[in-house]
C-alpha cells in the first residue's frame, strides 16, 4: 500500500466523490435529524432546536415504552427463529458435496433479491382469510369428513396479530442469516469435530461444546445484521400486522406523515441509531475477544 | 454406503429439514408468479392461463409512469453509484492514511443502520432543501431549481439517496475484487515505461472490471428495490413502481399486482444472477 503523500493527486480523486457524496447525502441528514430531536415544533411548518429532551422523555411514557417493548421481543423471537433455521440449512449446505454448494447458496440468497414489499405481499395470499393456507387446511378437513362430523370448516384469522408479523420477519430475513453463518461453518476446521467425537462426546455434546463456540462469531454477525433490519422495519408490522401489531417502525412513519410530529419521530429514530451502535460494539467486543482467543 | 460421523451432509434429517425451508422460502413466490396467469379474480383456484392481468397492468398508466420512473432512478443512480463506488475501492485499496479505519466504518455506516433511519432522515434533508430554494424568486438557484422540476431531474431527489446507500455496496464488491490483483503486474507497467494513467486503463481497469459490472448490476437491483428511502424521500407528485405497489397492496390482493411484481422479480433475479457469475472468481491458471 502506498503512503497518501507519494500521490496526492490520484488520492484525492479518488476519494473527493465518495467523501462529499456521503457528507450530503448522508452525514448531513442525519446530523440535521439529530439536531431535531432536541428541537421543538414551533407552528405547523417551523421547527426550533432548543436542547430539549422533552422528544426523548416522552418515548418513555407508557404507550412508546410498551410499543419499543414489543418491538423488541418480537425482533428477538423473530432472529431466535431465523438462527433456528438458518443454523441447520447453512450446516447442510456447507456438508453438501463441493459442486452443489454455489447453487444452493444462491437458492438462498435469491430471495433476499426479490423485491421485500413483493416477498411481502406474496405472504398475505397465503395467510389471508381466503388465503392458499387457509384454502389447504379446508381441503385437509374435508377430506378427513371433519365436515360430516363437525361441521363447515372456520377459516382462520391468520393475518394481523403478532404471529403473522414473526412470521413475515422471519420469512424476509432468514436468508441473511443464512451467509454469516456459512462463511464461517465452512472454515470451521473438522479435525475438532473429529477429535470431540473420537473422545466419546455424543454428536450433540459436539454440536454444543465444540461447534456452536466455534462458530460463534458467525452467530454474532447473523444476530445483528439480521435484529437491527428488523427493530427498524415498518412495512412487514404495516401490512402483515395492521393495526394490531404496532412496531417502532410504524410509530416513526405515523410522526413522518399522518402525525406530522418530526422532532418526536427523530428522536424515535434516534433511539433506534442508538441502539444500532449498541449493537455494533458487542460484535466488535465479540469480534476482538474471539480473535484474543485464536491467536493464544 | 455407511453414513460416517462428520457426514452431515448426507444426514436425512437435516437433507428434510432444507428442504422443507427451501419450499417455504419458494411456495408464496411461486404461488405470486403462477396465479399473475391465473384466469380468475378471487385467486385461490387455478382457472386457466391468461395474460390479461399483464395486458391490464400495462395499460394502467400511472403503474407504467411509475415503473418507468423506477427504471430511470435505478439507471441514473447505477452510473454515478458505479462510479463513485469504483473510485472508493481505489482509494482504499491503494492508500494508506491516517483514519484510514475511521474512513472505512463511515462508509460501511450506510449499509448497517436501519432503513427507516435514513429514509426519515432524507425527508427531512429534502424538505429543508426545498424550502430553502423555494424562498428564491430569482437569480441562478432559481433557475436551477426550475431546470430540476423537469423529468428526469425532478427524480434527482431520489436517485441521489439511492446513490449514497448503493455506493458503498459498490466498493465493497469492487475492493473484494481488487484484493485479488498482482501488484507485481502495476510496477512491470511502470517499469515498462507508462504513466500513471496508461497503466490504470490499460492494466488495473480490465482486472476490475467483472468486480465493476457486479457492483453495477447490484446497485441497479438496490435502487429499482428500494421502498423506504424512496417512500420518504418521494414528493407527492412522484411515484416510484414500489411505492405504486404499495398503496394498491393496502387495497388488497388482485392478480394485476401479480402481474407487475413478476415483472420486476424477472428483472431483479436476472441482474442478480448475472452480478453473482461475474463475482465468482474465476479459477487461476
Amino acid at each position: 500500500m502506498e503512503n497518501w503523500k507519494d500521490n496526492r493527486l490520484v488520492f484525492w480523486v479518488t476519494a473527493l466523490p465518495g467523501v462529499f457524496w456521503l457528507f450530503v447525502f448522508f452525514l448531513v441528514p442525519l446530523t440535521l435529524i439529530w439536531l431535531m430531536s432536541f428541537g421543538e415544533k414551533t407552528s405547523i411548518l417551523d421547527i426550533e432546536i432548543t436542547g430539549t429532551l422533552a422528544n426523548y422523555a416522552r418515548t418513555f411514557q407508557a404507550v412508546y415504552l410498551k410499543i419499543i417493548w414489543k418491538s423488541l421481543w418480537i425482533s428477538v423471537l423473530a432472529t431466535a427463529v431465523c438462527l433456528a433455521i438458518a443454523y441447520p440449512v447453512a450446516f447442510g449446505i456447507c456438508f453438501s458435496p463441493k459442486r452443489w454448494r454455489p447453487l444452493l447458496l444462491l437458492l438462498v440468497i435469491l430471495p433476499f433479491w426479490i423485491n421485500l414489499l413483493i416477498r411481502t405481499y406474496a405472504l398475505i395470499a397465503v395467510f389471508r382469510t381466503r388465503g392458499t393456507l387457509n384454502f389447504t387446511l379446508e381441503w385437509l378437513w374435508n377430506l378427513a369428513f371433519l365436515d360430516k362430523l363437525i361441521g363447515p370448516f372456520q377459516p382462520l384469522e391468520l393475518l394481523y396479530n403478532n404471529g403473522a408479523v414473526i412470521v413475515g420477519l422471519v420469512y424476509v430475513f432468514m436468508p441473511f442469516m443464512v451467509l454469516p453463518l456459512y462463511a464461517t461453518i465452512e472454515r470451521l476446521d473438522r479435525s475438532y469435530l473429529e477429535a470431540s467425537l473420537d473422545l466419546g462426546a455424543s454428536q450433540w455434546r459436539t454440536f454444543f461444546s465444540v461447534t456452536v463456540p466455534l462458530t460463534m462469531p458467525g452467530i454474532v454477525s447473523g444476530i445483528i445484521l439480521v435484529f437491527i433490519p428488523m427493530l427498524g422495519m415498518f412495512l412487514v408490522p404495516d401490512l402483515l400486522g395492521g393495526t394490531n401489531a404496532i412496531m417502532i417502525g410504524n410509530v416513526i412513519t405515523d410522526q413522518f406523515k399522518a402525525a406530522n410530529d418530526w422532532p418526536f419521530g427523530a428522536a424515535l429514530s434516534f433511539l433506534l441509531m442508538y441502539i444500532t451502535f449498541a449493537a455494533l460494539a458487542v460484535r466488535a467486543f465479540v469480534d476482538a475477544r474471539s480473535k484474543g482467543r485464536v491467536g493464544v | 454406503m455407511k453414513r460416517g460421523p462428520l457426514d452431515y451432509g448426507r444426514s436425512p434429517w437435516l437433507i428434510a429439514f432444507a428442504i422443507v425451508t427451501f419450499i417455504m422460502l419458494y411456495a408464496p413466490i411461486a404461488q405470486l408468479i403462477v396465479f399473475s396467469f391465473n384466469d380468475s379474480k378471487r385467486n385461490v383456484v387455478w382457472r386457466g392461463f391468461t395474460l390479461k392481468y399483464y395486458q391490464k397492468a400495462w395499460n394502467d398508466v400511472s403503474l407504467v409512469e411509475a415503473f418507468v420512473n423506477s427504471i430511470t432512478i435505478a439507471v441514473m443512480c447505477t452510473i454515478v453509484a458505479t462510479i463513485i463506488g469504483t473510485a472508493v475501492a481505489l482509494w482504499l485499496w491503494r492508500f494508506r492514511f491516517p483514519g484510514k479505519t475511521a474512513v472505512e466504518g463511515f462508509m460501511a455506516l450506510p449499509i448497517v443502520i436501519p432503513e427507516i433511519c435514513m429514509g426519515v432522515a432524507m425527508l427531512v434533508f429534502f424538505s429543508r432543501m426545498g424550502r430553502w430554494i423555494g424562498s428564491f424568486e430569482s437569480g441562478p438557484i432559481y433557475w436551477w431549481s426550475e431546470l430540476f422540476s423537469i423529468w428526469p431531474l425532478n427524480l434527482g431527489a431520489i436517485t441521489a439517496a439511492h446513490i449514497a446507500f448503493s455506493f458503498p455496496f459498490v466498493a465493497v464488491v469492487v475492493r473484494s475484487r481488487l484484493a485479488g490483483f498482482n501488484r507485481e503486474l502495476e510496477e512491470a507497467s511502470r517499469d515498462l515505461g507508462a504513466s500513471e494513467w496508461q497503466t490504470f486503463v490499460n492494466v488495473i481497469l480490465p482486472y476490475m472490471k467483472p468486480g465493476i459490472i457486479a457492483g453495477a448490476l447490484l446497485s441497479f437491483t438496490l435502487s429499482l428495490d428500494d421502498f423506504v428511502i424512496t417512500f420518504f424521500s418521494a414528493g407527492p407528485e412522484t411515484n416510484t413502481f414500489p411505492v405504486k405497489v404499495y398503496s394498491l397492496v393496502r387495497r388488497g390482493v388482485s392478480p394485476d399486482i401479480n402481474a407487475a411484481s413478476t415483472a420486476l422479480i424477472v428483472i431483479t433475479v436476472v441482474a442478480t444472477i448475472l452480478a453473482m457469475k461475474l463475482q465468482t472468481p474465476e479459477k487461476q491458471g
